[in-house]
């Protein structure tokens, strides 16, 4: 990766932009079936855009939609600014990578990413020339005369890559690119697919239902639920500030609390919730009414345990008894009862436990905090 | 006395644990096995004793050929060997265009039946779940009634006086019956109808097995309707191709019944010629040596795709 995705580099920010692939309250039904409900959707140059959910969501139909597959039951498809109704697949600047590959098996490696070099009538020597680029670039020229069946699943994923990105797409689209790949080596794959969308500045949209994967990969994601965006993007605004309950638990663990907005200040607001008592004092403001009813997520890692009470007020924290230890070398999960709830944290392992005695024991008192800016308060 | 009980007792259990342990270790053997025999039985034993006539001299007695095996007066034996009749079937004109007639009767048909089939199976492979099954029941359905009252009802169908006929005039299209019957045409529709089955079944099974995001995967790349078909559906769907064009025109050469009774006697096609050497002439050796001959014309082409598909898959 280059440095850090600097501020030009965040095109959806920019109010001047013209997003490259516009979607307008596309809806699709199967039948009585609604697979995609009326969503709105800008994607810009350059991006490596995810659509995340869990099977069903209809996050693959509008993949399908995109390349052509399947036609919209209404709304518009937009891409660099031409509209994509009725155009067949074999029209469109978009090229898909298949999560099962879909690799010809008849054809070698070679015959395989000259595939869609063919269909565009080029000359054999140039054919040959960009095939000769896209396996260099792939690292499969030793290959190229192998069958699919002949690969292994790493290799294959890459044939398929290469395949797509061969034609110079303005758009690639990808079908859960890492789901058939064992997890190591995914996490090198997921590396060099981020390489290369920045080498080429392709455009990308992934689909994916491994929420680590989307995390890693994508400059923006889209949470699908029921055919809807639950909410759109990048992946520290999705983790950070979540703007539902079920968003918040779709992207990584939270701990929940139901309460009431005592007091709403202009850069603070109070909640008090009653399962475990306590009250969370949090840095943001809300355009809300007091006394409404709200959920404070706080995320397992920014609550912080000790044995001793650390904290100044009577704000943020609470008391607890260690309900269970999972040590998971780098890192320890603890499960704490506070009342009846219980709360999970996770905690750093920064140092070595002496004596062999844990810093924190099984049904130990302990005390949790954490800052004003680690909870988020969701209203619905 | 009891000794001796007891060791015979733990030889025979050790040898029934041995005969238990090699039917374990050996049943795949022992399954293929029978169908092996069945085989050589009811196959190759006919075909040795067909060629063996085939190579003996045709005399008015029974059985109607001389012994391949005969006892000179001095003991000694004589095995008499008479290519004759495979001379004869080279010689005579009449058998050479018989052969390539059947071969492009059967040719024919066969692409005929390539055409309909094809269509019929990819429709079928694509249609919804229930309907699959029903559209599979019809292709099967016409084996529930017998192939001759079939061949019969196109024979009604065909006839001058029949129902086709009888439709056109009466619509006014035809003033005398066009003549159907007995002619290469009926061959044509009673090979081609009979066959059909044979060609869409394997290539259902075929289909069915097809990756059919293959296809969308080359539209993806590129490629219209028709060159996906040519360049994806094409060569991966010719394995039931093959099988489906082998199980129509194979039978089809040696087909008897439908040229003998939709043909009459204006179709040449070599069943005919070897049920006449049977029955009609009485020359069981020249009859052996015509389906000896057919063998080798269905044969031949046969192991030489055999050899070439096994050298085309040791090459990938």
């Amino acid at each position: 990766m280059s440095e850090a995705i600097n501020y030009q580099d965040r095109p959806w920010m920019d109010p001047d932009a013209e997003p490259f692939i516009k979607v307008q309250s596309v809806s699709k039904f199967f039948g009585d079936f609604t697979a995609v409900d009326s969503v709105d959707l800008e994607i810009y140059k350059g991006e490596l855009f995810s659509l995340l959910g869990g099977s069903g969501c209809g996050k693959t139909t509008l993949l399908r939609m995109l390349a052509g597959f399947e036609n919209p039951s209404t709304g518009n498809i937009f891409i660099d600014g031409v509209n994509m109704n009725g155009v067949p697949p074999y029209e469109r600047p978009v090229n898909m990578m298949f999560q099962s590959y879909a690799l010809f098996p008849h054809m070698t490696v070679e015959s395989n990413v000259a595939y869609g070099l063919k269909r565009d009538n080029l000359g054999a020597s140039d054919i040959a020339q960009k095939v000769e680029e896209v396996l260099e670039m792939v690292e499969l020229t030793r290959f190229r005369k192998r069958k699919p069946h002949q690969l292994s699943g790493g290799q294959k994923q890459r044939v398929a890559l290469a395949r797509a990105l061969v034609k110079q797409p303005k758009v690639l689209l990808l079908d859960e690119p890492l789901g058939a790949l064992d997890k190591r080596l995914r996490e090198q794959a997921q590396f060099e697919l981020m390489n290369l969308q920045d080498q080429l500045g392709v455009t990308f949209v992934v689909v994916t239902h491994d929420q680590e994967e989307a995390m890693t990969l994508s400059t923006r994601i889209a949470i699908m639920d029921n055919g809807r965006f639950m909410q759109i993007g990048t992946p520290t605004e999705i983790y950070e500030f979540p703007e539902s309950r079920l968003v918040a638990n779709f992207i990584g663990n939270a701990n929940m609390f139901e309460g009431r907005i005592i007091e709403n200040g202009p850069d603070h607001v109070i909640v008090q919730s009653k399962q475990p008592e306590c009250l969370f004092y949090i840095d943001h403001g809300l355009s809300i009414q007091e006394g409404s009813k709200v959920w404070v997520a706080l995320r397992p890692e920014k609550i912080t345990v000790t044995k001793e009470s650390t904290a100044s007020g009577s704000n943020n924290t609470l008391k607890g008894m260690v309900h269970g230890i999972g040590y998971l070398g780098g890192h320890s999960t603890y499960r704490v009862k506070a009342g009846d709830t219980l709360i999970e944290i996770t905690s750093p392992n920064q140092s070595r436990p002496k004596d062999g005695n844990p810093p924190i024991d099984w049904d130990e008192e302990v005390h949790l905090s954490w800052e004003a800016s680690s909870s988020v308060v969701l209203t619905r | 006395m009891n000794d001796v009980a007891e060791t015979t007792e733990v030889v025979q259990s050790g040898l029934g644990q041995r005969i238990l342990r090699s039917l374990q270790t050996n049943w795949k053997r022992l399954i293929i096995l029978v169908p092996f025999l069945w085989l050589l039985i009811f196959f190759l034993a006919p075909f040795f004793i067909v060629t063996k006539i085939s190579v003996s001299e045709a005399v008015i007695q029974s059985p109607p050929f001389t012994p391949m095996i005969a006892w000179a007066e001095d003991g000694a034996m004589q095995i008499r060997l008479v290519f004759d009749n495979f001379a004869y079937l080279w010689d005579d004109p009449l058998y050479a265009k018989t052969y390539l007639n059947s071969v492009m009767i059967a040719g024919f048909s066969t692409i005929l039946c390539l055409l309909l089939g094809y269509p019929m199976a990819y429709a079928i492979v694509r249609s919804s779940h229930t309907a699959k099954h029903i559209l599979l029941m019809l292709v099967i359905l016409p084996f529930w009634t017998s192939f001759l009252l079939r061949v019969y009802a196109w024979m009604g169908l065909l006839a001058d006086q029949g129902t086709i006929n009888n439709l056109l005039i009466a619509l006014g299209i035809i003033d005398q019956p066009i003549q159907m019957l007995y002619t290469t045409f009926a061959v044509y529709v009673g090979i081609v109808y009979t066959y059909v089955p044979f060609m869409i079944l394997p290539l259902y099974a075929n289909m069915e097995k097809l990756d059919w995001t293959l296809l969308e995967a080359a539209a993806d790349l590129g490629a219209r309707p028709m060159t996906t078909f040519l360049t994806i559906t094409l060569p991966m769907t010719l394995p039931g191709i093959i099988a489906g064009s082998l199980l129509v025109f194979i039978p089809a050469t040696g087909e008897y019944v439908i040229p003998d009774l939709l043909g009459g006697g204006n179709v040449l096609m070599i069943g005919r010629i070897l049920y006449n050497e049977f029955n009609a002439n009485v020359d069981w050796p020249v009859a052996s040596a015509v389906a000896i001959a057919l063998l080798v014309v269905l044969v031949v082409p046969m192991m030489l795709y055999q050899h070439f598909q096994s050298k085309a898959d040791g090459a990938t």
